[in-house]
């Protein structure tokens, strides 16, 4: 910070020490000025019907939706990448090897070197995810080693995104960010990218993947 | 101040220009009662919306409240986390850092993701001058930037041009910036979409150094939030290696658990989703992803003289969702474009005046710009009382008064004859000519009182608080329209 920007810094403090004289030094801290009478999550459901709703919203904002069980999955993502005619795939360095097991299309690592023009010429990306979100159809990602660098799943047109359920899924908003990590980056995404800029006309996929396909995948603890 | 448009006019004779406009009338018409409609919908879905909005109020109050406390912690935790903060105490000041940032990384073209903070301060035009060329990327700002025009609405900036209109600037204007829109475009949205994909796609995994703003910026982590459609916004955030942020001091939350009010609140009343399809977030740099530099420019300009304003400074709990412009009668006749400021609408019409002070005759207006229905009240998702605020402003013009100008206490003089009241009557008389939309206004604003019968917004609200106010507010206006409705009927029609 240059001592220009230091003295602008002790002026704007300033100013808002002088703005706010009015406040008294005794008003209720934090924890008391606040009251959250809003609900921590809407309705009551089932575990099963949290996930039913997911699906059901994540539809609504036209991802497509896919369900399968852990031993299925790899035939599931081989068919996406197939009939999507994907030659190359983008792969997050901790993906489950098992999940790309039964398709042979060429696997690009997520590697740091690589430019985003290279990755402008890659078909599909496969990731796993942090949380998803029933209430809004909303998945969440956190960078972590199965869901990569966040370009990954911006550049390519197609992503496809693994959901374990139910114990990846929440219901609302305020359960979604207590099992995230403020220090990661996040990414939330409703439903692929959209503009409604022209005459209010929805268009899908601007910028981001045009195909968003998600897939809820039954894990042991849907058994339990 | 840069943000004002040059040689605007004053708010009556601007909405005049527009009121006579069919197409922008028409446009946004369509536009303002589609998204009124589809917002219902959505606040509805939520059963706990009432206490949603309180617990968003009362966050932004607190946090204004204690102010140089969360600067100063997100000044530290942005620190820790790899980030490098700024303080911009006006527009030149942001502009210059922001300048001399980009001009440090040696490069002479910046990608952005819509920012009203960078509007308000023109920090393109500032890049301009120093040779460094911005490129909006949002579509309707590239609508806007390729068209040489000013936005007119905080959702939807180009939505005064229509589709044919649209076509016409991209096969026009596309190939002096980059990548050429493709041969035979049609006027589909679909293909105008794929267009500025295309053409925005080259910019983006070249560009070195990305601009945004910010919709939040948690004070114990450090934490931006960036709330958006397109994907543009991802792009700008993660594939530069520098990313400069410029954000308004009152963008700041405590907590990281208070987005939970406000990522559920943003979106039903902006675009009346249940969520937005993209949400970013990050704080300070990430090791191998992202941007390996980042800036934070925290700017005033303005806001701590709003701060400074008891009945005033609730207009910095603004999340800017512009829900209320869509419900405002004023503005669906008046457009955007009349308010003479990157703030429109009822927003506009208190924020404009308190960010610049009310020496200029658009901003001294702005106040008037409003038949204080309430209807925006209704709708705001932090319940910011904007009739009180217009009438506090009103007060201020005509009789002047204390207030804060760049930090210094003055007293302002009277305007001269009420010239600005005269001036806000004159709006009047054409920005209503239909008796229909001021009596829809009336009733909407008695349901609100039904709602809330000790919170009578507007004048009622503002005399309970024992305040000494002048007999100037909200009656006149609605005196004179009953006199001259009899009078001269459809005056400017
Ligand atoms: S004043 Fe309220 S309704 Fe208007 S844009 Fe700001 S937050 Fe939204």
């Amino acid at each position: 910070m240059s001592s220009r920007e230091r003295s602008s810094r002790e002026r704007i403090l300033g100013r808002v020490r002088r703005a706010l004289a009015d406040v008294p030094r005794e008003e209720a801290p934090y924890e008391r000025a606040v009251e959250r009478d809003y609900l921590r999550e809407h309705g009551t459901r089932t575990v099963a019907e949290t996930v039913e709703l997911l699906a059901e919203n994540l539809a609504d904002y036209r991802a497509v939706v896919h369900r399968c069980d852990e031993d299925g999955l790899p035939s599931v993502i081989a068919g996406l990448l197939r009939e999507r005619g994907a030659a190359s795939v983008a792969v997050p360095p901790g993906l489950e090897e098992a999940w790309l097991a039964d398709t042979d299309v060429t696997r690009v690592p997520d590697r740091a070197e690589d430019t985003a023009a290279a990755l402008d010429r890659v078909d599909s990306v496969v990731t796993a995810c942090a949380v998803a979100v029933a209430e809004t159809g909303t998945i969440v990602l956190d960078g972590s080693p199965d869901q990569g660098r966040r370009r990954i799943t911006l550049v390519p047109d197609h992503h496809i995104c693994v959901v374990r359920v139910p114990e990846q899924v929440v219901a609302s908003v305020p359960q979604a960010l207590e099992r995230l990590d403020p220090l990661r980056p996040s990414t939330w995404i409703s439903g692929p990218s959209a503009t409604s800029d022209i005459e209010l006309d929805r268009v899908e996929g601007v910028h981001g993947p045009r195909t968003l396909e998600v897939v809820l995948v039954d894990g042991a603890a849907a058994s339990r | 101040m840069s943000g004002t448009f040059v040689g605007m006019p004053a708010f009556p004779e601007a909405a005049r220009e527009a009121v006579r406009d069919t197409t922008l009338r028409g446009n946004l018409r369509h536009a303002t009662h589609t998204i009124r409609a589809k917002r219902a919908k959505a606040v509805a879905e939520v059963e706990d919306w009432a206490e949603l909005r309180e617990a968003g109020k009362r966050i932004k109050d607190h946090t204004l409240r204690h102010l140089d406390r969360y600067l100063e912690q997100v000044e530290a935790a942005v620190t820790a986390a790899g980030g490098v903060v700024h303080w911009a105490a006006d527009a030149e000041e942001a502009n210059r850092i922001v300048t001399d940032l980009v001009k440090a990384t040696g490069e002479s073209e910046v990608v952005k993701v819509k920012s009203m903070a960078t509007q308000e301060i023109g920090l393109n035009e500032a890049l301009e001058a120093a040779g460094v060329r911005a490129y909006e990327t949002d579509l309707a700002e590239l609508i806007v930037q390729l068209g040489k025009d000013r936005p007119s609405h905080i959702l939807v900036p180009a939505i005064h041009r229509n589709r044919g209109e649209i076509r016409e600037i991209f096969t026009r204007e596309m190939s002096e910036w980059g990548r050429p829109a493709p041969e035979g475009l049609t006027d589909t949205p679909a293909e105008l979409a794929e267009a500025a994909r295309l053409h925005l796609r080259e910019k983006f995994l070249r560009a070195k150094v990305g601009v945004s703003g910010a919709n939040f910026v948690v004070a114990e982590t450090g934490t931006l939030v960036v709330v958006e459609s397109e994907g543009n916004g991802r792009m700008c955030l993660t594939l530069p290696e520098t990313l400069i942020s410029v954000v308004g001091i009152e963008k700041i939350v405590p907590t990281w658990r208070d987005l939970e009010v406000f990522l559920q609140t943003l979106p039903r009343s902006s675009t009346a989703e249940r969520m937005n399809p993209y949400t970013s977030t990050w704080t300070g740099t990430t090791d191998g992803d992202g941007p390996r530099v980042f800036h934070l420019v925290l700017l005033d300009n303005g806001r701590t003289d709003t701060l400074a304003d008891e009945v005033g400074r609730q207009a910095l709990r603004c999340i800017r969702c512009s829900a209320c412009l869509n419900v405002c009668p004023v503005y669906e006749r008046a457009g955007g474009h009349a308010y003479g400021s990157v703030y429109p609408g009822p927003i506009g019409a208190i924020l404009s005046p308190q960010l610049r002070g009310t020496d200029s005759e658009i901003d001294a207006s702005l106040p008037y710009a409003s038949s204080l229905c309430g209807a925006c009240y209704e709708v705001c998702p932090v319940a910011i009382d904007i009739p009180e605020v217009l009438v506090h402003l009103r007060e201020r013009v005509v009789q002047g008064g204390p207030a804060t100008r760049a930090g210094n206490r003055v007293v302002l003089r009277p305007a001269k004859g009420h010239a600005a009241e005269r001036a806000a009557m004159r709006a009047a008389q054409w920005a209503f000519t239909r008796p229909g939309v001021l009596r829809a206004g009336q009733r909407m604003a008695s349901r609100t009182r039904r709602f809330h019968p000790r919170t009578l917004p507007g004048p009622g609200r503002a005399w309970s608080a024992g305040r000494d106010l002048p007999r100037v507010p909200a009656e006149p206006f609605r005196d004179w329209w009953q006199r001259t409705r009899g009078g001269k009927d459809g005056a400017a029609e």
